[in-house]
């Protein structure tokens, strides 16, 4: 956790209207450098359209995100270009969606989905682009020697593996999650998140997570954040919301995990 | 001479406007596709509608027209749009690519160095280079915008992984002035240099795709690689069958049905150039006769 810094992503009064359909209200929230930040709550709760706004993919009807960049100063989304914001989302930020579909080029070889960030910002190395691809795929524990595979050939764990590497290969200090063990068997699920655990740990990355599951959340998250109807009903660290929770509503949503 | 019931060149004069204002909005950004209203034309999308709708709003009366298909001026494409021309514009067509003032080409660009008094005009089926990367037109327009252009590579990554080399031979895509991603229609990467530095005006005219695109006179025109897999040309070992040519692209041309081959110039005015200068030189050589490069495939624009 970073001491006496400033937040590395600041959200103030974040809000999103479609049309007359409340999307969130009035959401603030400050993240630090290689925090943890869960998001929970059922289905149209609000919990997407907060990450989309955080992750500036969706303009908010009212509010703003600020975000630290690398040379330290502290910008209003909003007021970036939008070259700005596409090389921002592609250097320093990651973004991991539920369908890994969505977020590879399922055409393209492992490699290339992994290289493209890298050829994005000017890598013209074949060898050296081949090189980081195949030491990130064994960092998340796929062999190196499927590099050449398109990801239509992988497994679900692997597919989201696979956008993990892709998504980190730049050495972004934030990344979006959306739901990424949704869809994945309990066992995949267990491995992705050990996964993932162990890399936010090692790169000191800076999460926001989206997910219904309180598993997840306690297993990766410093602070959780607990959505209903569009709102930010309880927030806390994450042990002591899901311990202890406050609000009926948090206490329903803990309390209808299924024991094992 | 010109047909009565035709406008000179076929097209009407607000269309050629029309067009002519498309052509000198791509001139001043080169390599930006600029759309325009493409008419329906007298032939097939497919074979050049939009070359030839180029063609019509640059020529004028006293230019003389050279149109190849494969380098070739004699294929069935070349033949009819030269025809084309000769009968609603009344212009001279030539085959010889020192005479000619406009070229209208479907792959290839004449192995003889073109002047500053030409233009060549490209047939492009599909000009967004970007286009089997990212299939939505929208997406596409917003990468232009902003110059964001790390997908391409992605593309010559591929190719290498699979193949060990960049296996693109044609439409391999160049850079214009620095900014622009360009396909340069289907020409084979062969003549990907010649584009650059080139002292003739280069127009690309895609008809059903509604787009023109240009690269202006003694433009820098790069051929995307990498530093370790460095662009290169491609061209069979071999001197061409009849003019004895090492430097021309060659056509490969089936004799037979028992593996029997011959490669001979793809550019058959260079070709034929080059016999007759032998024939002047070497009296009593026996005269060859000229093979008919090999049919083409379908698609041009």
């Amino acid at each position: 956790m970073a001491e006496n810094e400033q937040p590395l992503l600041v959200a103030d009064g974040l809000t999103r209207w479609y049309g007359r359909q409340l999307g969130c209200r009035d959401v603030s929230l400050e993240l630090f450098e290689g925090e943890v930040l869960a998001v929970v709550g059922e289905s149209g709760s609000g919990k997407s359209t907060l990450l989309h706004l955080l992750a500036g993919q969706l303009a908010p009807s009212a509010g703003l995100v600020r975000y630290r960049m690398r040379d330290g100063v502290t910008r209003d989304l909003a007021a970036l270009s939008e070259a700005e914001r596409r090389f921002l989302a592609r250097t320093d930020w990651g973004y991991v969606q539920q369908d890994a579909a969505l977020g590879l080029r399922m055409a393209v070889s492992a490699g290339g989905n992994i290289g493209e960030r890298l050829m994005a910002v000017g890598w013209r190395h074949y060898g050296r682009i081949r090189g980081a691809a195949e030491s990130w795929l064994d960092r998340v524990e796929i062999d190196p020697a499927r590099i050449d595979e398109a990801p239509s050939n992988y497994s679900g764990g692997m597919r989201q593996r696979l956008q993990i590497a892709r998504n980190l290969v730049t050495q972004p200090r934030l990344v979006f999650m959306d739901e990424p063990t949704g869809g994945l068997d309990v066992s995949v699920q267990a491995r992705l998140l050990d996964l993932l655990r162990r890399l936010v740990q090692d790169l000191g990355l800076a999460v926001v997570i989206v997910t219904h599951d309180l598993a997840v959340a306690r297993l990766l998250s410093h602070r959780i954040m607990v959505m209903k109807g569009g709102e930010v009903i309880e927030t806390g660290l994450t042990d002591q919301v899901l311990d202890d929770p406050r609000e009926a509503y948090t206490q329903l949503l803990v309390s209808s995990v299924l024991p094992v | 001479m010109s047909a009565h019931t035709y406008n000179f060149a076929y097209l009407d004069e607000q269309t050629k406007r029309m067009i002519r204002r498309a052509i000198l909005k791509a001139v001043a950004v080169p390599g930006y596709q600029v759309p325009f209203a493409s008419r329906e034309m007298p032939m097939p999308y497919g074979w050049g509608t939009g070359g030839v709708q180029v063609t019509a709003a640059v020529l004028g009366p006293n230019d003389v027209l050279k149109v190849i298909d494969q380098g070739s001026d004699d294929t069935t494409n070349a033949v009819s749009i030269r025809k084309f021309f000769a009968k609603t514009a009344g212009v001279r067509t030539t085959t010889r690519t020192a005479e000619a003032s406009v070229i209208q080409t479907r792959h290839r660009i004449p192995e003889r160095p073109l002047t500053e008094d030409q233009i060549l005009v490209f047939q492009v089926p599909i000009p967004e280079p970007l286009r089997f990367l990212e299939p939505r037109e929208t997406e596409t327009r917003r990468m232009h915008a902003l110059a964001d252009y790390g997908v391409m590579h992605v593309k010559l990554y591929e190719d290498i992984a699979r193949h060990g080399h960049i296996a693109t031979t044609y439409a391999y895509p160049v850079k214009v002035d620095d900014r622009y991603i360009m396909d340069p229609s289907p020409t084979p990467k062969f003549d990907n240099p010649k584009m650059n530095d080139c002292a003739a005006l280069q127009l690309f005219g895609a008809g059903r795709e509604k787009r023109i695109y240009a690269i202006p006179p003694y433009t820098k025109v790069v051929s995307l690689d990498f530093e370790d897999h460095p662009f290169e040309t491609y061209r069979h070992n071999a001197p061409c069958a009849l003019c004895g040519a090492t430097d021309s692209f060659l056509d490969e041309v089936v004799t037979d049905d028992r593996g029997g081959r011959m490669f001979v110039c793809s550019d058959s005015d260079y070709c034929e150039a080059r016999r007759s200068a032998q024939r002047t030189t070497t009296e009593g050589t026996k005269t060859q006769e000229r093979v008919k490069p090999a049919e083409t495939e379908a698609d041009n624009g």
